[in-house]
């Protein structure tokens, strides 16, 4: 089955990654240049959400977990960047009922150390919370990670010397561009294919069919749940120090359950398990998110002025989770992958390991 | 603190706890038997408090004819719930059970939201429940006393009925082991329906008594009770409908007194309940009243 | 290897020598599966020792025990049903890999190099089993039969020394059974094997296994080669009982 055609595959397939990616530059080049600011800011929510996605894909799609506290990491992600990207003066500003603690109002460092440091103390959150999260499964691993997404946002609302509590920090700079955001998410897809496509991903994926019998087959569930929940939360921490320097204003209430569910929708229309899936799926949720907003708003029509309806956005969204998750479970890639031998083969069944 | 102001605090902490109690019970008679934890239970809170004051304000009902349509129409609401999300994935992963849980659950707020809008409507308290008796220097407001009262007596009725009605013993047998009882030819979707009836009945009559208690009802005011009163269910050990309520009051009991006993730490109050949940999976994770914990392989 | 004194199983001890095919019978519920969970660490024996190779692995956990050289298949098949036949058994390469998991992240050669001899080997044992040709279906699309042998592919994938089977010829039909008769002698000698299996089909066991053990209400009642169990009265006597009960 290994036929002899097969390096020169391996090095289309390269060309044509490369290609890809080639292109994608020239497409962010041209938008960077001409491209309106509304065009621009969708096309960095959508990078911005591919990141996210594909790393939450990673534990509740490759592991089969429902973690419900990515919340977190972003929230870990974007003040730790942002306190350490503003200046001095931006803090003085501020934090104006609580100063900054000492040695966060001193600390200062570049943008990409910021995002990297936002990466890592994500990781590390990660890290202390999963021995208590992988002793369970199932619906208790999800209330106990939603039960950590809620503790950080009591936290970041209480701590005010660190975090400015509800007032959150503002006037961040907007570091994040088209190259940031976008060669964030590539890398982020990159890797992580590259991980669910190995023998580790093998093993994850073992995990979720049957633990049991994956553990009777050799594979320790701590150490590869583990793996994937630091992995995920390192790029979802990375994220939110992307997200807080887009929007450069961040505050407790922008991390809550409700990223989650967001989150959740993207991975669950573009096919739970499938990184090419949850990477449509953020790209809709991007771009379907800001049409929907038109139901939010007031309308001019034949003279009658109709009032924006708030919710409504959030009542089509969980309708549309909904009705995939019971009418069309495996989303739209279900837990296929976009290769080009696939493509070349028009949808022929194609090699999915390699 | 003052002996009276402890003993003022112990028994707001006892009604609080058993609200959470009340609503721990739906929790855990579906956990029992479908191994679902039903996101949107706490919802039905919201709904009910809703029915109650459109029952009062809109058809000009009183009280005691408003709450008791309201509850029933709660428990209504809790089977088509069942039925619309739940009943479609009884085969499907257990994943997908929970996240069209979690989305019935937005679906349920965003719903409220649009046809009901954001802003907070005062809940009509009875006079009944208003008055205040003085007893050895505390003042008490007749609804914190209740509130327990109502808890306890609506327990012992869900016990009669479980353990006294042929329904009772089919649910029970339901939860002991779903497929034996599947083939012993019970009617599983009507004992199911019972099952979210009743729990959703309760959890009906606590947010009612949560809406005279904090007087403000808004579309997501379900969520916190609802993710306590689980964790209450869980510390009591879950599938087990007394350790529910139990379970219910010390986490009610606990909430109060750590804010009492240290006011600083008043702000955290919310990360409680789960740090009680992250403690009792770490050390007990079958609860008080210890059932096994394990998905039925 | 031997342990005696466990739960479910009350008064239980073996010796398997290497190379041996030893067969496991009794009615059911008598605990010979109780027997295989606590071999393999699924369920942790209460009471008595596992011993192998000298060491003592009662306490150990499932991966650790795989990883010592036991490995198993399951009653009620449990394959990793959305991944391919091949993947199943890549699966059990795992615990072996040495490359590290940067080296998988960034498709480094260590890794890549590994990864092909994974798959080669793989390839070699779904020939060895007779699944080659299914190597990119689904496990779960397999029919009743390839499932059971895929099973014994994948814990074979582990490269184990002691091969715990429960009940292999479930649902085969009586070629299908004879051909297993066969695959398993050819297996044992190839890969210089210990089988313990547990089978329901008297046939299939008093060809295949040299020795009998026989287990009755969490105890053991009798042991010896085929002729001596077949005519040993306690088992007739345990045999007859449970048919009055089913």
């Amino acid at each position: 089955m290994v036929g002899g055609g097969r390096m020169d595959r391996v090095r289309r397939n390269s060309l044509l990654n490369l290609m890809a990616l080639l292109l994608l530059a020239g497409i962010l080049h041209l938008f960077g240049r001409y491209g309106t600011d509304y065009q621009i800011r969708i096309l960095n929510n959508m990078a911005i959400f591919i990141t996210l996605s594909v790393s939450y894909n990673l534990i509740n799609g490759v592991c089969g977990i429902l973690h419900l506290g990515p919340n977190a990491f972003i929230a870990i992600g974007a003040y730790t960047s942002a306190i350490l990207t503003m200046s001095p003066m931006e803090k003085q500003m501020n934090y104006i009922i609580e100063p900054l603690m000492w040695p966060f109002s001193v600390l200062n460092a570049p943008f990409l150390i910021a995002l990297l440091a936002g990466g890592v103390l994500a990781t590390f959150f990660a890290f202390l919370v999963s021995f208590p999260v992988f002793r369970v499964r199932g619906d208790y691993l999800a209330i106990v990670t939603l039960g950590f997404g809620e503790v950080i946002r009591v936290l970041c609302n209480a701590f005010q010397g660190i975090t400015n509590g509800p007032l959150g920090l503002k006037g961040l700079a907007p570091h994040t561009n088209l190259w940031w955001s976008w060669g964030v998410a590539a890398v982020t897809v990159v890797v992580i294919s590259k991980l669910v496509n190995s023998s580790y991903g093998r093993a994850m994926k073992a995990l979720r069919e049957d633990e049991t019998a994956a553990r009777a087959m050799g594979i320790d569930p701590f150490k590869h749940l583990l793996t994937a929940f630091l992995i995920s939360a390192f790029f979802s921490g990375i994220a939110g120090g992307l997200l807080a320097h887009l929007i450069t204003t961040i505050s407790p209430t922008l991390f809550t359950f409700f990223l989650t569910f967001n989150l959740l929708i993207m991975i669950v229309v573009g096919g739970l398990g499938s990184t090419t899936g949850a990477v449509i799926g953020a790209a809709l949720f991007a771009w379907g998110g800001e049409a929907l907003r038109i139901v939010e708003q007031p309308v001019q029509f034949a003279g009658l002025k109709i009032p924006g309806i708030p919710g409504m956005r959030m009542v089509v969204f969980s309708l549309i989770l909904m009705i995939v998750i019971i009418f069309a479970r495996h989303g739209i890639m279900g837990r296929h992958e976009f290769n080009w031998d696939w493509f070349f083969r028009g949808g022929n069944r194609a090699i999915s390991s390699r | 603190m003052t002996p009276t102001i402890f003993l003022q605090q112990l028994i707001n902490g006892i009604s609080l706890g058993s609200l959470y109690g009340l609503v721990a019970i739906g929790y855990t008679m579906v956990y029992g038997i479908l191994r679902l934890i039903n996101f949107a239970h706490g919802d039905l809170l919201m709904f009910a408090a809703y029915t109650a004051i459109y029952c009062v304000t809109l058809f000009a009902l009183p009280w005691y004819v408003s709450f008791p349509a309201a509850i029933l129409m709660t428990g209504l609401m809790g089977i088509l719930l069942d039925r619309a999300a739940y009943k479609p994935l009884r085969d499907a992963p257990r994943i997908s059970l929970l996240i069209s849980a979690i989305g019935a659950s937005f679906l349920l707020e965003n719903v409220a939201l649009v046809v009901l809008g954001g802003v907070p409507k005062a809940f009509p308290r009875p006079p009944l429940f208003d008055q205040v008796i003085s007893l050895w220097g505390l003042r008490i407001q007749v609804l914190t006393i209740y509130t327990p009262v109502i808890t306890l007596s609506l327990l012992m009725g869900l016990l009669f009925i479980i353990y006294r009605t042929k329904a009772g013993k089919a649910m029970r047998a339901a939860s002991k082991d779903f497929e034996t009882t599947r083939l012993m030819g019970i009617n599983l979707d009507r004992i199911i329906a019972v099952t979210f009836l009743l729990g959703s009945s309760l959890a009906a009559a606590g947010g009612i008594m949560w809406a005279m208690k904090y007087p403000q009802v808004n579309p997501f005011m379900g969520v916190f009770p609802g993710l306590k009163a689980f964790i209450a269910a869980v510390l009591g050990g879950i599938g087990n409908i007394v350790g529910a309520v139990i379970g219910g009051f010390l986490l009610g009991l606990g909430e109060i007194l750590i804010v009492a006993l240290l006011p600083q730490l008043a702000q955290y109050r919310d990360a409680f309940a789960f740090v009680i949940l992250i403690l009792v999976l770490l050390f007990r994770p079958t609860g008080i009243m210890g059932e096994p914990l394990t998905d039925k392989a | 290897m031997r342990f005696g004194g466990l739960a479910a199983v009350n008064d239980f001890s073996i010796t398997l020598h290497p190379g041996e095919l030893v067969g496991l019978i009794g009615p059911n519920g008598a605990g010979k599966t109780t027997v295989f969970n606590m071999i393999t660490g699924a369920i942790l024996a209460t009471a008595g020792r596992i011993i192998w190779q000298g060491e003592n692995i009662t306490h150990l956990p499932l991966h650790a025990i795989t990883a010592r050289g036991i490995a198993r298949t399951f009653q009620n098949i449990r394959l990793f049903s959305d991944l391919t036949a091949l993947d199943n058994v890549m699966v059990s390469f795992h615990h072996k890999l040495r490359a590290h998991l940067w080296d998988a992240m960034l498709g480094l050669p260590a890794y890549r190099r590994e990864e092909h001899r994974m798959r080669e080997e793989s390839l070699e044992i779904l020939q060895e089993i007779g699944l080659a040709h299914l190597a990119l279906e689904k496990a779960g699309a397999l029919p009743y039969g390839r499932q059971r042998r895929l099973e014994i592919a994948r814990a074979l994938a582990t490269r184990p020394k002691l091969l715990l089977l429960d009940e292999p010829a479930a649902g085969m039909n009586p070629q299908e059974t004879m051909e297993l008769v066969e695959l398993l002698r050819d297996l044992r000698d190839k890969y210089s094997l210990t089988i313990l299996l547990i089978e329901h089909d008297m046939k299939f066991v008093m060809r295949l296994c040299e020795r009998i053990k026989v287990l009755d209400y969490g105890n053991s009642i009798a042991e010896g080669t085929p002729r001596e169990i077949q005519s040993n009265p306690d088992v007739i006597k345990a045999y007859l009982g449970s048919q009055r009960h089913a």
